[in-house]
């Protein structure tokens, strides 16, 4: 186990790679749903006002 | 009758329902995808006779890479079809491309930076390769300043889908870069005509990866894509339905 962490003596290469990557994966997943959520809250709150007014 | 399609993509109610209905059957097979690939390079690939482990950090880095050029591609393709149609949906794809392009770019220099320290022995060089993949980041970048110094959306859409157009000349640059020019980067290992310069274990991880990757850019373009046809519907009565359901 050990061994596949140390990866042949290339781990501080290795590991920061694959964290970076996975990190801007997440990142995008989070990224675009809040954008997604917050275009629905700006929607809703736009019918509200239209809703308000005469 | 054959266009039926085609038209029906410029319409915001049926492209809001329809990217909401495919994100899951894309972002879960990216998902299986991205994990299967990360065990078959992590763990049940062989190491490179020659680099050793170090060479793993292919499966990060290529697929990366991969994404950086499909996004930009999509990008100006939306964007010329936007402009030559008129097409509001087509730019609202154009720019949901520009943040997910730009992220996998830094993510493919970075992960190139750090397999070059010890197989080139530098983090950077001013080679042909790099070069221009750092242009196509200062491009997603560009452009996403553009749309955001311009108020007026339409003007916005319009002045960035030109600037995504003309860029475009950037892709094959870096992709011949490295048979062009004399570069430390190698050759393509995967994307050749002969058969590819890999033995199974090593390529079948990476084929998963690419193939999750651009699934993954999907579902997230569909993410986007929907909360951008939200912001552009001021008051249409059809946002009203798809809030409620």
């Amino acid at each position: 186990m050990s061994a596949f962490f140390y990866m042949g003596g290339y781990a501080a290469f290795v590991w920061p790679s694959y964290a970076l990557t996975l990190a801007i994966i997440v990142l995008n997943i989070v990224w675009a749903r809040r954008a997604l959520a917050r275009a629905r809250a700006e929607a809703r709150r736009r019918l509200l006002a239209q809703a308000g007014a005469p | 009758m054959a266009w039926t399609w085609f038209h029906r993509l410029a319409s915001p109610p049926h492209v809001y329902a329809l990217a909401g209905r495919w994100t899951p059957w894309l972002g879960w097979p990216a998902t299986l995808l991205i994990l299967g690939g990360l065990y078959g390079g992590l763990v049940l690939a062989p190491p490179d006779y020659q680099q050793g482990d170090d060479f793993r950090i292919i499966y990060v880095h290529a697929p990366s890479a991969w994404m950086s050029l499909m996004v930009y591609v999509t990008m100006a393709s939306a964007a010329a079809v936007a402009l030559i149609w008129r097409m509001k949906v087509a730019h609202a794809v154009a720019a949901s491309c520009a943040p997910i392009g730009a992220s996998f770019t830094v993510a493919a220099l970075v992960t190139g930076s750090l397999w070059g320290r010890k197989m080139w022995g530098t983090y950077w060089e001013w080679d042909p390769r790099l070069t221009s993949e750092l242009i196509l980041l200062f491009l997603y970048i560009g452009y996403m300043a553009l749309r955001s110094a311009i108020d007026d959306l339409q003007r916005a859409d319009r002045a960035s889908a030109l600037l995504a157009i003309v860029g475009v000349v950037n892709v094959p640059i870096i992709h011949y870069s490295v048979i062009w020019w004399n570069s430390l980067h190698q050759a393509p290992t995967v994307m050749q005509l002969a058969k590819p310069a890999m033995p199974a274990a090593m390529l079948v991880p990476l084929l998963m990866m690419l193939a999750g990757f651009t699934l993954l850019f999907g579902a997230l373009l569909l993410l986007r894509l929907r909360a951008e046809v939200l912001r552009r519907e001021r008051s249409a009565s059809w946002v009203r339905e798809a809030l409620a359901a």
